[in-house]
């Protein structure tokens, strides 16, 4: 029978099933960071048990992470005590950390797919949502819990419900300086915050092949903000070309059988899926969020919505709230509304790619007076390959902040954080309340957009920079 | 995990939608090591002022709502982050039910690992709940979890969705490593078959 690509991976990783009863699904790959681990490891301890599998478990530090370069202070004594328990609980149970100061620490969703742990066909756990990044590769990968994060260092699996599947297809051609971030805050805003509950998104159509393994990864990383349970591209030539000599990806022969096995993969002709949605991605505009969830966004050049435009109830009664919370008006356009703070960075936009765009954006222009631009890495690899490139040079000459790699302003539990009441524009993926700091006021949009945002600083449709 | 068969109690009630983990516990309160104390950073930057007193028109602060058990709110509640920390701010709060039209899926499988029930009510039974609480802050909800019903202060009852296996969970306060650990033959046979992987 003709199957989807999560019906392929699904299928293959059910140890056991029992009627009535959730599957037991096997783990391939279990990424752990220092904030939604700790409590998982004592666990182990207090039930005398081991990691099943630390070969296929990697731990980084990100989350707390200072980005401030050379001193690398961190933040506070507690924030000290998490990281250096990560530091323990792996020493202990033999697990590989990239802990802060490795050349090869980063961004927990950055560093699994650079450093080739991230292959088609895996399942991919984290505690974390943003796991669904990994997705880019056709593998099924989500966040969990601590107690699940406790359950697969104990077991190597899973207990699973099967979610059912969602196609987004997406057809057609992006123009130019439309991004895979305009794509998935357009398929939020299409869907709604809760609009994937319940589902697996594969995002399918030529707009999703066009785009290369990093854009990819962006799509997939916010699926989680439509409320998905993951996000999958099915694998093809650029997946493998984008694995293929990584470091902890097969070599030799063992290369060659899992590309065989790969190929298998993508969705079968005639397979269904439970849903299809679907976007013309020459209609997809820069987007850029107002309120105070992924689901508010709009093009970039579009009035936002007033409050007449909702029935009186919880819908208004939320538009409002935000609105309220986030000091601005409805029934004009974001364009002109001044800005204090760009950031860009994250585990959605925090890849080379992301920088070359922002310094193409930035190059032979300056960050506007009174706006502070904080360029994050989202590696250290990423950090690396910049500077070779001399895209710092290109930020820091225009008056921007080249930092160190990490989680940064996205979660704001680092030292980077917005002051209250100050506006930003974020390439991060969320933009609730506080979340780069309280009282702070975000809105998420592509790279692009953020840089022009922080050249004209206001917000900014970057098409209207001329010769980009 | 304590077990879970009948709880009574009046409501707090939150309407908002969409409630996001970073409101429920925001990230600075992350950086523990542990899963205690976390309930007096519960809705943190919604319940208190800026000098640490308690913000008198957040429903948490009501004097009525002290010593409820359940919490009423919006619907897609728990949406967001992953973060485990969220059921655990909310049980350390006093929370055992949480009652919605919908929640985000990684939250409703959090808190059903930490002894909080996630139930999920039709828009009418809701209404109904919001009315009954809002006339009289004290009304009794039963959430009855061997019977999957919810008996609202009328009297009048509703089923609601549990997963079978969780239910079976809760009630016995049984903690599902353990089931996952009772296959370990079968996740040994099923390494041996599947070792290209490893």
């Amino acid at each position: 029978m003709a199957k989807t690509l999560f019906e392929k991976i699904w299928n293959e990783h059910v140890v056991v099933e029992e009627p009535g009863r959730p599957a037991v699904l096997y783990v391939d790959l279990h990424l752990i960071h220092e904030v939604t681990s700790p409590q998982a490891f004592s666990g182990l301890r207090a039930r005398g048990l081991k990691v099943r599998r630390p070969d296929k478990t990697v731990a980084t530090m990100d989350h707390s992470t200072p980005t401030l370069p050379k001193a690398l202070q961190v933040i506070d004594d507690q924030a000290r005590a998490q990281l250096s328990q990560l530091e323990k609980n792996c020493a202990e149970f033999g697990i590989r950390l990239f802990a802060l100061g490795n050349d090869k620490n980063g961004i927990v969703h950055v560093v699994g797919p650079e450093r080739g742990f991230t292959q088609p066909g895996m399942t991919i756990v984290c505690g974390d949502s943003h796991t669904s990044t990994h997705g880019a590769f056709g593998s099924l990968a989500f966040g969990i819990g601590t107690s699940e994060v406790e359950h697969v260092l104990a077991s190597q699996c899973l207990l699973q419900s099967k979610p059912k599947t969602m196609e987004v297809r997406i057809d057609g051609t992006l123009s130019p300086l439309v991004t895979a971030k305009d794509i998935i805050l357009a398929v939020i805003a299409k869907i709604g915050t809760g609009g994937g509950t319940g589902y697996v998104i594969e995002y399918t159509g030529s707009a999703i092949r066009a785009l290369d393994m990093e854009a990819r990864m962006t799509v997939c990383n916010m699926s989680i903000e439509a409320g998905a349970r993951a996000g999958l591209i099915a694998p093809d030539e650029k997946t493998f070309e984008y694995v293929k000599g990584r470091e902890f990806a097969p070599k030799g022969a063992a290369w060659d059988a899992a590309v065989e096995r790969w190929k298998q993969l993508p969705t079968d002709a005639g397979a269904s899926y439970d849903t299809l949605v679907t976007l013309d991605a020459n209609q997809i505009e820069p987007m850029i969020t107002y309120g105070t969830h992924p689901g508010m966004a709009v093009p970039v050049t579009q009035a936002l919505p007033a409050a007449a435009d909702f029935s009186a109830g919880s819908e208004r009664q939320a538009f409002e709230k935000a609105m309220t919370y986030m000091g601005l008006e409805g029934g004009r356009s974001l364009v002109g509304q001044k800005v204090d703070v760009v950031f860009v960075g994250s585990c959605t936009n925090g890849r080379i790619s992301d920088l070359r765009l922002a310094a193409a954006v930035l190059k032979g222009r300056h960050v506007a007076a009174g706006v502070r631009a904080l360029i994050v890495p989202g590696s250290q690899e990423v950090k690396r390959q910049a500077e070779a490139e001399g895209l710092d040079r290109i930020f820091t000459d225009a008056g921007a902040e080249w930092r160190e790699a990490g989680c940064s302003m996205c979660i704001a539990m680092n030292g980077d954080q917005l002051s209250p009441g100050q506006y930003a524009v974020s390439t991060s993926n969320r933009n609730f309340e506080g979340r780069q700091g309280k009282g702070g006021r975000t809105f998420l949009a592509s790279p692009a957009t953020a840089m022009a945002s922080a050249i004209m600083g206001k917000v900014t449709d970057v098409r209207t920079l001329s010769a980009v | 995990m304590a077990s879970f068969t009948k709880i009574t109690s009046h409501a707090v009630v939150i309407t908002s939608e969409n409630i996001d983990t970073d409101q429920i516990i925001p990230a600075r309160f992350l950086k523990v090591i542990d899963k205690d104390g976390l309930g007096k950073s519960l809705f943190c930057d919604w319940r208190y002022n800026a000098d640490g007193t308690d913000k008198a028109d957040f429903p948490l602060n009501f004097p009525a709502s002290q010593g409820a058990q359940i919490l009423l709110a919006g619907d897609n509640f728990g949406c967001g982050s992953s973060r485990e920390h969220a059921p655990w701010a909310l049980v350390g709060w006093g929370f055992r039910v949480v009652i919605s039209t919908s929640f985000a899926d990684i939250f409703k499988g959090n808190s059903l690992k930490n002894g909080l029930l996630p139930v999920v009510v039709s828009q009418e039974v809701y209404q109904k709940l919001l009315a009954a609480q809002k006339a009289d802050p004290k009304a009794q909800i039963t959430v009855d979890l061997s019977q999957k019903l919810l008996t609202l202060p009328d009297g009048s009852s509703t089923s609601f969705p549990v997963d079978s296996f969780a239910q079976h969970c809760l009630l016995n306060g049984i903690d599902q490593l353990g089931y996952i650990l009772g296959f370990d033959d079968k996740i040994k046979a099923y390494e041996t078959a599947h070792s290209y992987a490893s």
